[in-house]
């Protein structure tokens, strides 16, 4: 039993934190909202530091690392809204082409899962995928996207097909956070397209749930973490009644009710990439749990910084609305804690 | 030792874990089967299961061997506690002494105080009750004015004023509270820490019923009763800091081991399959609390593992005691808010004949955001002492 971070863990995260706070600062945000691009100059620094390619095996140009060594890094993405898809690429998309490169699937699927995989160690790809759930809505990170990963369904279950190149045109779709580039996939399934059916298919689209679950509920650690900072920052500042609104216990317990969530959520998520790491029998019940907690900690997080900031938190000058929007957006992706909670119970009793 | 993230228990906390499981097996009286710990039949009842723990070592197994212990880690225990709550084993009668005066004593405690305290703790002959609160100091526990003030013709120190709320005041044999030594000092200052033997004359106990009709708690009157200097803990003025490690362990590791709520959501899981079985409709509208409340066992079970191994690394537990606090007095009646609400118009069947687990655990969880520190005091830490906000 040994449930923390190596200390090279922890020094890459601290790294990468370091980066990101000179790189992506809310006017970089901001400048992301105007002009919402895939790939930037910081991929490309996130590249170099081998964070696009984290994931990625080293035999296609990557460090080989799992998720427990990525979840602290997107948990860094989130702190600072990080407009790039780093957790969708690298968390979602990566693990599974890397999955596809290993397993020998239908014809050239194989081999053209390691182009990709290159192209994301070397920043030149960025992914979308799609939640199988919801195969016509729009994908998050389609808009601009180098590659994206689409789910058709068919009489004999479903399918994962990638588009690329002229395939990658997407019917807009805006989304409160422009940073999630929205897009609607305009593709039919063709041979060409096809990259995993059947029992295959099936299985991939299960773990990359769960690992979306998984690296989106890190994503809502570091949003949460920021909105509540912001909250006690601006609490101790305000001055109402000649004394900081943060000594009035009203304040102080939405603030600590937010924290309590925040910290119980934290450990919840990294035992999820565990056991992923693991492919633990009770992976798919841990991502539940993770995705859950990390959704409602967000949210509670956000609910809490805006009525805490009062008026200035609803303007679009505040900072605010940044961390607030990607969490609204977050914690319904890739299910909401209540469909979490659905599927835990599910679960539970299926073993009954 | 820089090792990977491992959620695994060792095969040697397996081997324990196997050991405890079929010691219990031939051992543990069958679930709920004696009488309540807040009657005067079911404490003796308790004690002496407790004595049968003890004298095979499964009392205080994160204790040193020559204290009644097995001298082994915080996994170890919690991997017995997951047993202990598994096998439906009896609640401790000894808690207040073994969970939350133990770690103190072995903090603060002379090697006398440790050698003449802790085996009785441990085999139970002895129980402690907690005397903290007192009428007028609950919550703002620093403006307690029972006071401790030294005897000029034996030495020592005579007590005198009321406690109250002690659990397990009304059949304890020792109480370790805290007295005002310095009535000029204020505040935190000036406040020592004594362990109290209830037999010595001038302490008058009454029983308190509960919100259950049993005393499980009772009012403590202290009339000039004399306490020599070596039942002093810790240093005489330092009483706070000493009280501090102890609430400390109440709401931080020690005192709720995961495994009573993961168990316990377990149970909900299952009574969430049963009404489903005869009320669909019933069970369907509880369907997300159940799910919620297994969740928060399970945080519970995660964030508890997160802190031992920072703990074991040489880190400490600080405010994140009042955040755990919080967490596990909510999932505790969570849990059983949404039993009750599965048994429905069943749910309020209680008294003589009629085993009421639910009812009786939620009853027992409604006092969790109150005691330890009420739920408003931790939030206050957490705002202060975790995210900086300053004191009203």
């Amino acid at each position: 039993m040994n449930f923390s971070f190596t200390e090279q863990q922890l020094e890459f995260r601290d790294a990468v934190r370091q980066v990101l706070a000179k790189e992506c600062t809310t006017d970089d945000v901001r400048a992301a909202y105007d002009a919402p691009v895939a790939r930037t100059s910081r991929w490309a620094t996130l590249a170099e530091l081998g964070v696009t390619g984290l994931t990625v095996p080293e035999a296609h140009g990557g460090l080989g690392l799992g998720m427990v060594d990525l979840v602290p890094l997107i948990e860094e993405a989130g702190r600072v809204a990080l407009p790039e898809p780093l957790a969708t690429t690298t968390g979602i998309a990566a693990p599974f082409l890397a999955d596809v490169a290993d397993s020998g699937s239908v014809g050239t699927s194989g081999a053209r899962a390691g182009v990709w995989l290159t192209g994301i160690a070397q920043g030149d790809l960025t992914a979308a995928v799609a939640d199988v759930r919801w195969p016509d809505l729009p994908v998050a990170g389609a808009d601009g996207a180098d590659l994206l990963l689409v789910v058709a369904d068919t009489p004999d279950g479903p399918e994962l097909h990638a588009l690329e190149g002229s395939m990658t045109a997407t019917a807009p779709a805006q989304s409160l956070d422009p940073t999630r580039r929205l897009g609607t996939p305009q593709w039919e399934p063709s041979a060409a397209t096809l990259l995993l059916a059947g029992d295959t298919a099936r299985t991939a689209i299960d773990r990359t749930a769960d690992r979306a679950a998984v690296v989106t509920g890190a994503e809502l650690l570091g949003l949460a973490d920021t909105m509540i900072a912001m909250t006690a920052g601006y609490a101790k500042d305000r001055q109402q009644f000649g004394k900081p609104i943060g000594t009035f216990q009203a304040v102080k317990h939405l603030v600590a009710g937010a924290q309590v969530l925040l910290e119980f959520a934290r450990p919840v998520v990294y035992g999820a990439a565990w056991a992923l790491d693991q492919d633990s029998p009770d992976a798919s019940r841990a991502a539940s749990v993770a995705k859950s907690y990390a959704s409602e900690a967000a949210l509670e997080a956000a609910r809490v910084a805006l009525q805490v900031h009062g008026a200035i938190g609803y303007t679009w000058e505040c900072d605010l609305h940044l961390f607030l929007k990607r969490s609204w957006a977050l914690a319904e992706a890739w299910g909401s804690a209540a469909e979490h909670r659905a599927r835990l119970l599910d679960s539970l009793l299926a073993e009954r | 030792m820089d090792r990977p993230m491992d959620l695994h228990y060792s095969d040697a906390q397996e081997a324990l874990r196997s050991e405890a499981r079929a010691w219990l097996a031939d051992h543990a009286p069958a679930p709920r089967s004696l009488p309540s710990l807040d009657t005067a039949e079911g404490f003796e009842a308790h004690r002496e299961w407790e004595a049968e723990m003890y004298a095979d070592r499964w009392s205080v197994v994160s204790w040193p061997e020559e204290f009644g212990g097995r001298g082994v880690g915080i996994l170890e225990w919690l991997v017995f506690e997951e047993e202990y709550w598994r096998a439906q084993a009896p609640l401790r009668v000894s808690q207040n002494g073994v969970f939350l005066l133990a770690p103190t004593l072995f903090e603060f405690g002379t090697p006398a105080q440790k050698a003449r305290f802790l085996p009785p703790m441990a085999s139970a002959t002895e129980i402690w009750c907690q005397g903290w609160s007192e009428p007028d100091a609950g919550s703002d526990l620093a403006g307690i004015r029972s006071r401790a003030r030294r005897s000029d013709t034996e030495g020592g120190w005579i007590l005198s004023g009321q406690k109250t709320w002690a659990s397990r005041g009304a059949f304890a044999e020792w109480c370790f509270g805290l007295f005002r030594s310095d009535p000029e000092a204020e505040r935190h200052r000036g406040l020592t820490y004594f362990l109290v033997d209830m037999a010595t004359p001038g302490v008058t106990v009454r029983p308190i019923p509960q919100i259950d009709g049993e005393t499980g708690f009772a009012e403590l009157f202290f009339e000039d009763v004399y306490v020599p200097d070596d039942l002093v803990l810790g240093e005489v003025g330092k009483g706070w800091s000493v009280a501090m490690a102890t609430a400390g362990s109440e709401r931080g590791l020690s005192l709720r081991s995961p495994a009573r709520y993961s168990c316990a959501a377990d149970r909900l899981v299952d009574l969430y399959a049963r009404t489903r079985e005869h009320d669909p409709a019933r069970a369907a509208r509880s369907a997300d609390s159940v799910a919620q409340a297994w969740m928060d066992a399970e945080a519970y079970r995660l964030n508890t593992l997160w802190t031992a191994t920072r703990v074991l690394g040489g880190g400490s537990v600080g405010p994140e005691a009042s955040a755990n606090k919080i967490h596990w007095s909510q999932t505790d009646l969570a849990i059983h808010r949404t039993a009750l609400d599965l048994l429905g118009p069943e749910a309020e069947l209680h008294g003589d004949g009629v085993d009421a687990p639910w009812l009786d655990g939620y009853l027992f969880a409604l006092a969790g955001p109150i005691y330890a520190g009420t739920n408003e005091i931790q939030r206050n830490v957490v705002a202060e002492r975790m995210l900086g906000l300053p004191r009203g």
